[in-house]
């Protein structure tokens, strides 16, 4: 029962241990202490979804997690599921029609939308457009996100045939 | 913006979150998915002494059903229920409700049990309690109790649970072939919290309904039942009843519409609800 806390906790497959304050978001703890400042912060009340992480292989909002919550857990921020490759045809998708905008959101759009297409699903444009619509674009570059999602997932459903 | 400094604690049991509680009065809050109460910290609306963490706590997630009733731990993530063939088959309305409650981030995080005691005006689960005469169940120093969804919304974020008690549980009616529902909410962006919804339950049978539980959300400081429009649907009439939200509803102003937006709102959902209650969507 502490203002400050010791986690141990896994971060792109990397142990780490730290002293945390327990008023510490994931993630400021990730951005600050841990310098992966992939993730963003915005809004800061969980409406924006800048901040979207995945702990324990779930997409979570970075800012209405404690990092003290993340003691033993396994987080995986943009850095590492860039690192690993298992997004990158969603990158390239991006970038190729735009999706990109200012870059702000992409972090969250990104893993968000690889949440969606993971079970290896082809969702309708509609079905995208619900499932990343906890994720703000200040660009209002929407059109182009939902068709480079679309895109991909059809690929990957061609290329699993 | 940044939470006010707190001590964190967490606990296992509990009885160990009850004695946490007892020992630190009004200086503490209860932690459960966080999808609410660490917003109202980082916005310093709420500034507790301690945070006390519900996670660890062993088997208060998870649906089972017995003797009629389907009960939800208060630890079971939104995501665990959208996803549970339980919950479908046996609790048609709260599957349907689901997938309204926030974004797929916040469902994985967000608990029934933290939904319910929150008691958002406008959020989902606090309607389809009320629609269903549920149950809910709490700890506190002197034990174990239960109080009904209808005695349990007391305010704005006032419910029935002292300060020390634990929600532990939901019970719900499990569904039964005459048991009809109807869920409809509008919002302006999909996820967001409901510029006005209803969820409803009805007892279907010789071609009428009885038994009608309207419980509207978003439109007072409280989910609220509407009690003239029940007994006006009863006949059939959908038009009557939508006249009868007159003296039912009274919805103030918010950010979101005028009260004036909302009442006619309200009518256009009580005559969607209204059809899928009479089967054109079961």
């Amino acid at each position: 029962m502490n203002a400050f806390c010791d986690i141990s906790l896994t971060v792109n497959g990397e142990r780490v241990n730290e002293r945390v304050e327990a008023r510490k978001s994931l993630v400021d703890f990730l951005r600050e202490d841990l310098t992966l400042t992939g993730s963003h912060v915005g809004c800061e009340h969980g409406v924006c979804g800048a901040c979207t992480v995945r702990v324990d292989g779930e997409i979570v909002r970075g800012c209405l997690m404690l990092a003290v919550q993340c003691d033993g857990a396994s987080v995986e921020t943009i850095e590492g599921v860039s690192d690993s490759g298992e997004i990158a045809d969603l990158q390239e998708a991006f970038q190729q029609r735009n999706a990109l905008q200012c870059g702000f959101c992409t972090p969250g759009m990104l893993l968000t939308a690889q949440a969606l297409l993971r079970n290896g699903s082809v969702p309708s444009r509609e079905d995208i457009r619900e499932h990343i619509s906890g994720n703000y674009c200040r660009c209002t570059g929407y059109h182009a996100i939902v068709d480079a999602v679309t895109a991909v997932a059809q690929a990957r459903a061609g290329g699993r045939k | 913006m940044k939470p006010a400094p707190f001590a964190y604690a967490k606990v296992v049991s509990v009885e160990d979150a009850v004695t946490l509680l007892a020992q630190h009065g009004e200086g503490a809050k209860l932690l459960a998915g966080g999808q609410s109460l660490i917003a109202t910290l980082n916005m310093r609306l709420s500034a507790p002494k301690i945070l006390i963490d519900l996670n660890g706590i062993a088997g208060l997630s998870g649906v089972d059903v017995k003797d009629s009733e389907v009960r939800i731990g208060a630890m079971t993530r939104h995501t665990e229920i959208e996803n549970s063939d339980t919950i479908a088959k046996h609790a048609p309305l709260i599957a349907m409700a689901v997938p309204h409650i926030a974004h797929p981030a916040i469902r994985n995080r967000g608990t029934v049990g933290g939904s319910i005691a929150f008691a958002d005006p406008a959020a989902e689960l606090p309607a389809c309690l009320l629609a269903l005469g549920g149950t809910v169940e709490m700890t506190g120093p002197k034990g174990r109790r239960a109080v009904q969804a209808d005695d349990f919304f007391k305010g704005l974020y006032e419910t029935a649970m002292e300060p020390e008690e634990v929600l532990t549980s939901v019970r719900l009616p499990a569904a039964q072939p005459t048991l009809r529902y109807g869920f409809a909410e509008l919002s302006r962006r999909h996820g967001d919290y409901a510029i006005v919804g209803l969820a409803a339950s009805a007892q279907a049978g010789n071609g009428k309904l009885s038994d009608i539980r309207l419980a509207f959300f978003g439109v007072d400081l409280t989910p609220i039942r509407a009690r003239h429009a029940e007994i006006a649907l009863s006949t059939g009439d959908i038009e009557n009843a939508v006249a009868a939200l007159a003296s039912d509803l009274d919805p103030p102003d918010d950010v979101q519409e005028t009260g004036a937006v909302k009442k006619h709102l309200a009518g256009v959902l009580l005559r969607r609800v209204a059809r899928q209650l009479m089967g054109d969507r079961a």
